[in-house]
């Protein structure tokens, strides 16, 4: 059953050194306050898996928490680098990136096949690109039927998926709408789960395009309200599109970019404490 | 003629008036995601946007910041799951033009958006693939925007992300690719398309005030042009009005 816990006892019981952790949510309820806990709990080593690993992504490698990186695309989306991503990969610093890299497509191709239970998936794609030169989890495979050339790309099943949703009942039913992104694929291929809610209600009502992850997938639900800042919650929040541009001059500098880890996130007990440091920071 | 335009303004413009107003359109974030929604605002009202992140009919009132802005979603006919948008739509061939941008781009329309220098070591680590490799293998066609600089478009890329022509000639219907590939490539200089037989890009638009000696120079490599080379009309003040009403406040 899924147990109603914080997202301090969340993490410490579900999330380990050296593990394969995919933090899911594409644009849309990224799971910030989560990232933002595997932090302050200085978890290393850690495989990272996320088709755009985004500022969550970029905090974390930033601070050497993860020594690979499973990704498609790695922007600041509509404003540039993610500049601790780069320095990692340019320079090794904190700490040298392996990197394995693929496109939205097989990404998503590798969460389904994660999900289903199967090894592997099975997608047209990277035709004629040098991607599969450098990923060796990239492969050609014979339709057995047709003769087609098609590609394979091996099941992604993390050691624990978690997400950001709107909704979960009292029984830890997880109910998200909106844009869903690959969310039910990455919880339905993982051992275990988090999900961090903006609330917990009695009942859960249907919404337009959603999803819901019943209790059975669910280990833990932690109510965070504007956990995914400064990603959102449709229906709570909107995206802070000036914090993503204002993260381009913080993650910059490694100086600046420590320092901000350590004044907001690393020394805030929580995320209320969190976002109660930016807001003094903004007033 | 309205006074007074920027070349990247210039650029969405011509951009824009390339897509058809019927098009099921798959569109990338920033300059393609502003011509598109400059298209639906003034000769293609009825085009479909298609956002990576699941939206399908997108109607932004104002130029999204990311692909999965809120705005996206609320104004959409219909909003699906990422593994569905690149499986049922995408790969099933379902979309008739892709709208990428890039970071290089070569004389046979292939583009890198992975790095500069070695892949290995690389000088710039760029944000990588996305949805663009099996959009530029599986829309029906693909429009390439992009700033024309000798930077931009090289004689050899540093990386293959997305292919377009690759070597040139029948190479896409070797690999059994189904899209016919970059068929028009809008940069802030000109517009250039395939060579029929040979399919290296060929300069065959220049919009005002530039030169063919200015668009050959800001080419990396020997930049062929076409005997009857147009000229792109400007910007009217139709759609500048549209294009500026939809810029984001500050």
């Amino acid at each position: 059953m899924t147990e109603m816990v914080t997202l301090r006892e969340a993490v410490a019981s579900l999330v380990r050194d050296g593990e394969i952790v995919a933090l899911e949510g594409f644009t849309h309820l990224i799971p910030f306050a989560a990232g933002h806990e595997i932090a302050r709990q200085s978890r290393r080593e850690l495989t990272l898996i996320r088709m755009t690993p985004d500022v969550i992504y970029d905090q974390l490698i930033g601070i050497g928490a993860a020594k690979k990186l499973v990704f498609s695309w790695a922007g600041n989306p509509g404003v540039g680098s993610l500049h601790r991503f780069r320095d990692a990969v340019e320079n090794g610093w904190p700490r040298p990136l392996e990197i394995e890299e693929h496109s939205h497509a097989g990404i998503a191709t590798r969460y389904v096949a994660g999900a289903a239970g199967l090894p592997f998936g099975v997608l047209r794609g990277y035709i004629g690109t040098d991607l599969p030169k450098h990923t060796a989890s990239i492969a050609t495979i014979t339709c057995p039927f047709t003769a087609e050339e098609l590609t394979a790309v091996p099941a992604i099943r993390p050691d624990v998926a978690i997400i950001h949703a709107q909704q979960a009942d009292r029984r830890g039913n997880v109910l998200l709408w909106g844009i869903v992104g690959v969310q039910k694929e990455a919880v339905l291929a993982a051992s275990r789960t988090i999900v961090t809610v903006e609330e917990i209600v009695d009942r859960l009502e249907p919404r337009p395009y959603s999803v819901v992850l019943p209790s059975r997938v669910v280990n833990a639900v932690a109510c965070v309200p504007g956990g995914a800042h400064p990603s959102y919650a449709d229906g709570y929040s909107r995206r802070d599109n000036s914090f993503y541009r204002r993260w381009d001059d913080i993650a910059r500098d490694r100086g600046v970019f420590t320092s901000w880890m350590q004044r907001h996130v690393l020394g805030t007990r929580d995320f209320v404490e969190y976002r109660t440091s930016l807001d003094r920071v903004s007033a | 003629m309205p006074e007074g335009y920027s070349s990247d303004e210039m650029m969405i413009v011509a951009a824009a008036r390339r897509l058809r107003a019927d098009a099921f359109c798959f569109v990338g974030i920033g300059l393609p995601s502003a011509a598109a929604n400059l298209a639906r605002r003034t000769h293609a009202p009825d085009c479909v946007l298609i956002y990576e992140s699941g939206p399908i009919g997108a109607k932004p009132s104002v130029l999204p910041l990311s692909i999965g802005d809120g705005e996206l979603a609320e104004t959409a006919d219909t909003v699906v799951p990422l593994p569905e948008i690149f499986a049922y739509w995408l790969q099933a061939g379902r979309i008739d033009v892709g709208f990428l941008g890039a970071a290089q781009i070569d004389r046979f329309g292939n583009i890198n958006t992975t790095v500069i220098g070695e892949y290995e070591h690389p000088t710039v680590r760029l944000p990588g693939a996305g949805g663009a490799p099996e959009i530029a293998a599986s829309a029906r066609e693909v429009l390439v925007l992009l700033r024309q600089t000798p930077r931009t478009f090289v004689k050899q890329l540093d990386f293959l992300t997305s292919a377009g022509f690759l070597e040139g000639g029948d190479a896409r219907k070797k690999l059994r690719m189904r899209g016919a590939g970059p068929t028009v490539v809008i940069s802030d200089l000109g517009i250039l398309a395939p060579e029929s037989g040979t399919n290296e890009l060929v300069l065959t638009t220049l919009h005002p005030g530039v030169t063919r000696e200015t668009a050959r120079a800001a080419t990396g490599w020997d930049l062929k042009v076409a005997v009857n080379l147009l000229r792109e009309p400007p910007p009217s003040s139709v759609e500048l009005t549209a294009l500026r009403a939809m810029q984001p406040a500050a």
